[in-house]
């Protein structure tokens, strides 16, 4: 008689599939997963349906990963199927961790972006100014769809959940950590994530050519200036989320010359990633007056979208 | 469940007190402090709406206390330090404008009228300007409506059945 | 202090006292109310009000609450924390309880005095009283620090304000390091002539100071010499002084100035400092007779022998027995530790140039009020003459008062002295020359002792005083080389043109134009004006928010002889205060680190006025010294990661104040 596996479960919910990927992305590593797991439910590979799901005894599934934000009432009713049925519920990657990308969707009512989508945009041809609706029919029957609500949320403004895996998506090594540690002996405090308490710098391999004083009288873009490959970002005015955001990752994007942009969420005893983030972004600026600063924080095009790229929805000002 | 079609629903009848609007004031012990007891020693009289937490200096003053203060409920939040060049501890408030302008950005980004955020230069001497800025932002805050119904007029639409809790920072 | 302990409970148990200050709060906040919404707040054990609780039986209630009822955490609803915190924290530190266990809730000039709805204002307390509760849960024991003052002061300017400190602690037996920019101390009051209004000589009243602290033994004298770097804090200054070189050895030279006379310039040719640039000197000179130290000093910008290697050095020779001439030296730099500092840095006169209508550096016979003092005085370029650039003499003077001062084009306020030194210039010149002098003044400012009585003999010795502001100055027509000074006398509705052949200036007083650099350099402000800020205009004139850096003279603002050198007396007396104690309590809300979580990403380190967080090269991670710390939270607010805190301003303390406030009953 085989000994039973643990059994885990993987879903996405409002999400660009770069979680899944991140999954495959293991290679060679997820054959030691499947061996040492079942996993009884993953939409884009396996062919469980959600009432394979509502059969299930509730708890007996050990672990859900669930990615994507949650925006529809379906992901909803998911989130909450998925809670019921597992010991332990974890968001996966910065969508269902913060809100993600799709967090950002909250800067504009859901009336704004049905408008744009199916009125608005330059190849949409839709004269009677149709929208989708929860139900329809044109006498064939009945067709259904989940609601669109007005706001996207984070996974634990619906549910409660057990633990975060940060990233966008996460990376194998934090993937295969995270994954040790739930299959392990030792569970960590409920509701922790699974990556180190720091900010992103104590791994940063250009740390040591960040000067003690960076003064800046104008930010920049990525494609305005050529990026020394040995120096710090930020030091090159170049809007580098590191500082206000956690450690875990080994910092992969400043490795491919990028300043970070904040995808794993903030370090430990931060309430709001974005407004740290701006607090100490905004102590580089060069300058004493009020215009001048004006002036020098204008090269910022888009605050909302630097510093809560991944974190709108959790953070204190989309409550 | 509820129609994408659907307009937002009507707004319920607000209570009288919630007509007034709930300022959170950051004052910076040295100066804006210090001018607020001068307006009280003065007995000069301004309108009821302000709470004041005391800091050290205007530096001190982290974004993510204007924006706690406006999640839990504040229609407005004002921030008070010495003036440029006066800082009892020589740079806090040149750091204090700089978060401040930035954070300015962001609030009229996402739909916190300029109006509501407000960061004023009032020395020690200045007791009189406690008052009138206080005031006048009161009466500027009673012209915009309050803030947290604004909200959950916006979050109105998630459960048109019910009213969303004020969730409060963990 | 008395010795605290922590009375160890489990739980928090929070008194509140609501006070009526007499009718002061109770007569608009309704105590009562407050009391029992207090008692119905979570976790406070016990809510009480009292009639005064500032009072002896007001504190002893409260010291009797937390032995019997075993509170650990005590709010006061009552006055300013301005006022009374520090006597709230005494009581709960004399009960046994760590005195940071406290919050103080202002209801009395946040509340009472400034509203008159008696139901708004109870909600209002009530509002606040909830936010202190949620937050003094949070609060943490905290120690005050005691730290060692060095009894070794440094005075920095050694004009008569520096002199006069110096030599009060010196008296007093401690060890002052004075250091004097100049090669000679002295300032600018070795440049007057007589001071009023008693018409003293100056120099008579100054030098003897000049070498008392040349031969007292607890000063030590250093000229050509300025402070670069200042670190540490009140009572551990390490003080780095950069001592210029004066090309002549001090101990050597014994001041009989044959050396000048020798001099291959057989003329002098280079314009001289001291004299206001109207006389001459050699690149070798003494600034002026009664320099203190008595060493000439060499001057490498006009010296032949640094222009070209090639001088015969006739300095040299002359000097053979002493050999005090040492053309080698170089900048050398040393370290002291001194506890407190003073700073006499003096003033700067207002450059005439700014203001061009009244002609000066255009018209040879306009002068400044200083240059004017350096005619009249026996030792300067005219041997005490008043002889003007072209050779005359004048017959009609005018002083024209306010140059540069109460003017919103230039300074705005008004320098104090310039209607008594306008007046005593008018005695003087009238008494070497006979001429007829003018005195253009907007007001009269003559509040000193002797100095309204000066004004009237002035006036009854015939000078002319017109009451109006010199619009303008220029050549007369004719030949004849004076000016006509314009201006309307308000006093008769008239514009009066008056011909004169020399105007003086009476300039005005402004800081010194390097005092920004200083202020940064010793770690304080300096007002908008410019010149250095005093802790408190009325009851701290001396101190700065420095701690253990006090100022004298008009480094603070302008003012006279007297003012000065009263204020040069209070500084020293505030050193000599700190010094006598011996040591100094420091608050606790300082910054800390939290080690396990900064990332080293050196956000704050530069943040710092005081250098009080650096990073640690071996750790990669930033560390506050928490006696340079002074509390701001500048550095704790721009961490992006939350890993700086403050002590009593934490930001779980600030959040639980702001939910408090905000929350609903």
């Amino acid at each position: 008689m085989t000994q039973t596996k643990p059994k885990i479960a993987f879903y996405w919910c409002a999400s660009c599939g770069g979680c899944e990927e991140a999954v495959v992305d293991l290679a060679e590593e997820i054959l030691d997963v499947v061996a040492a797991v079942d996993i009884v439910f993953w939409p884009v590979a396996l062919d469980f349906k959600r009432r394979d799901v509502e059969q299930m005894a509730d708890g007996s599934i050990l672990a859900t990963f669930l990615n994507g934000a949650i925006r529809t009432s379906e992901q909803e009713e998911m989130a909450n199927l998925l809670r019921r049925k597992s010991k332990l519920l974890v968001a996966f990657g910065s969508c269902s961790h913060l809100g993600g990308i799709p967090g950002l969707a909250n800067l504009f009512t859901r009336e704004s972006i049905l408008e744009t989508v199916y009125f608005e945009t330059p190849t949409t041809q839709n004269p009677n100014r149709v929208l989708p609706g929860t139900q329809s029919g044109n006498g064939n029957g009945e067709l259904t769809l989940p609601s669109f609500s007005s706001r996207v949320r984070a996974l634990d403004q619906v549910v409660e959940v057990d633990y975060y895996v940060p990233g966008c998506p996460p990376l194998p090594k934090i993937i295969t950590r995270a994954v040790a540690t739930l299959l392990g002996g030792h569970l960590p405090d409920k509701g922790s994530v699974l990556t180190p308490e720091e900010a992103l710098c104590t791994e940063c391999p250009r740390k040591d050519s960040k000067p003690e004083k960076i003064a800046l009288k104008s930010f920049k873009r990525p494609q305005e200036i050529l990026i020394d490959e040995t120096q710090c970002l930020l030091a090159q005015g170049l809007l580098c989320m590191g500082p206000a955001t956690r450690a875990g990752c080994e910092a992969p994007c400043i490795q491919g010359n990028m300043p970070c942009t904040g995808c794993c969420g903030a370090p430990g005893r931060v309430r709001d990633q974005g407004a740290k983030a701006l607090s100490a972004i905004a102590s580089l600026v060069d300058s004493r007056d009020e215009q001048e600063i004006d002036a020098v924080l204008a090269s910022i095009p888009d605050p909302v979208g630097t510093f809560y790229r991944y974190s709108l929805p959790g953070s204190l000002l989309a409550h | 469940m509820p129609d994408v079609n659907s307009n937002l629903s009507q707004v319920a009848p607000l209570g009288a007190e919630e007509l007034e609007p709930k300022i959170v004031a950051f004052f910076c012990t040295w100066c804006t402090y210090m001018a607020a007891d001068l307006a009280g020693t003065s007995r000069m009289k301004y309108a009821p709406n302000a709470r004041v937490i005391r800091v050290m200096c205007s530096g001190r003053i982290d974004p993510q206390f204007v924006l706690a203060a406006f999640a839990n409920g504040a229609d407005g939040v004002l921030i008070g330090g010495c003036h440029p060049g006066d800082c009892h501890y020589q740079e806090g408030n040149y750091n204090c404008l700089r978060r401040a302008r930035l954070l300015k950005r962001v609030l009229e980004e996402v739909g916190i009228e300029a109006d509501r955020f407000r960061l004023e230069w009032i020395s020690a001497a200045e007791g009189d300007r406690v008052r009138v800025v206080i005031n006048d932002m009161v009466e500027k805050l009673k012209a915009l409506g309050p803030l947290r119904m604004k909200r959950e007029t916006m979050l109105r639409g998630l459960h048109p059945q019910e009213h969303p809790v004020q969730e409060v920072c963990v | 202090m008395p010795e605290t302990k922590d009375i160890d409970r489990s739980g928090v148990q929070i008194g509140v006292y609501v006070c009526h200050c007499g009718t002061n709060i109770a007569g608009i906040v309704d105590v009562k109310a407050l009391t029992d919404y207090a008692a119905t707040l979570p976790d406070v054990t016990v809510a009480r009000n009292y009639k005064y609780v500032c009072s002896t039986p007001g504190q002893e209630l409260i010291k009797r609450d937390i032995s019997e009822l075993g509170l650990n955490r005590i709010v006061v609803a009552a006055c300013s924390p301005c006022l009374h915190e520090k006597t709230f924290r005494n009581v709960t530190a004399e009960a046994g309880l760590n005195p940071y266990f406290f919050q103080m809730v202002n209801i009395r000039e946040h509340d009472s005095w400034v509203h008159t709805d008696r139901q708004a204002a109870t909600e209002k307390g009530k509002d606040l009283i909830r936010a202190a509760v949620r937050r003094v849960r949070l609060h943490k024991p905290l120690e005050r620090k005691r730290v060692a003052i060095n009894p070794s002061v440094l005075i920095v300017g050694g004009g008569i304000a520096g002199i006069h400190s110096a030599l009060t602690m010196a008296n007093a037996g401690k060890h002052v390091y004075l250091v004097e920019r100049d090669a000679t101390i002295g300032g600018h009051m070795a440049m007057f002539d007589k001071t009023f209004p008693t018409l003293d000589c100056a120099a008579c009243i100054l030098t003897p100071k000049m070498t008392a602290v040349k031969s007292h033994p607890n000063i030590t004298l250093w000229t050509l010499s300025e402070v670069t770097q200042v670190d540490g804090y009140v009572g551990n200054y390490q003080v780095t002084v950069k001592h210029k070189p004066r090309y002549v050895i001090e101990e050597a030279c014994v001041g009989c100035m044959e050396c000048i006379d020798a001099c291959v310039y057989k003329q002098a040719k280079v314009p001289d400092e001291f004299n206001m640039y109207l006389g001459k000197r050699k690149p070798i000179y003494i600034p002026f007779p009664q320099a203190v130290p008595q060493v000439v000093v060499i001057d490498p910008e006009s010296c032949i022998e640094f222009k070209s290697g090639k001088c015969k050095k006739t300095c040299v020779e002359i000097c053979a027995d002493r050999n005090a001439i040492d053309f080698k030296q170089q900048d050398r730099t040393e370290t002291i530790e001194v506890g407190t500092i003073v700073l006499a840095t003096g003033f700067f006169t207002f450059d005439a140039k700014r203001v061009p209508y009244y002609g000066y550096g255009t018209y040879p016979n306009v002068y400044t009020g200083l240059e004017v003092e350096r005619l009249i005085n026996a030792a300067g370029p005219t041997s005490g003459e008043v002889i003007l650039r072209d050779g005359r003499r004048p017959k009609t003077v005018a002083i024209v008062h306010c140059v540069g001062s109460r003017d919103e084009n230039t300074n705005r306020y008004c320098s104090r002295v310039c209607c008594m030194y306008s007046l005593k210039l008018a005695h003087l010149i009238k008494e070497k020359t006979e001429a007829e002098v003018f005195n253009f003044y907007i007001d009269m400012r003559t509040p000193g002792k002797g100095f309204e009585e000066f004004y009237n003999r002035v006036a009854e010795e015939g000078t002319h005083f017109i009451r109006g502001r010199v619009a303008d100055i220029y050549p007369s027509r004719g030949d004849d080389g004076r000016l006509l000074v314009c201006a309307e006398d308000t006093l008769v509705s008239t514009v009066r043109k008056i011909p004169v052949d020399m105007v003086v200036l009476a300039t005005g007083l402004e800081p010194q134009p390097d005092a920004p650099e200083v202020c940064r350099r010793f770690h304080i402000t300096c007002s908008t004006e410019g010149f250095f800020l005093e802790r408190h205009p009325k009851l701290a004139p001396v101190n700065t928010f420095t701690d253990g850096v006090f100022l004298a003279g008009c480094c603070q603002g302008p003012k006279d002889i007297p003012d000065t050198v009263a204020q040069a007396g209070a500084a020293a007396a505030e050193a000599l205060a700190l010094i006598d104690i011996g040591y100094i309590e420091q608050e606790p809300n300082t910054a800390h680190v939290l080690e396990e979580l900064c990332s080293g990403c050196k956000t704050c380190i530069p943040l710092c006025p005081y250098q009080a967080i650096s990073f640690v090269e071996s750790k990669k991670k930033a560390e506050v010294n928490e006696v340079l710390c002074k509390g701001c939270g500048t550095c704790v607010a721009s961490c992006p990661s939350g890993s700086v805190q403050q002590n009593l301003f934490e930001d779980e303390e600030i959040f639980a104040e702001i939910e408090g406030l905000l929350a609903y009953a």
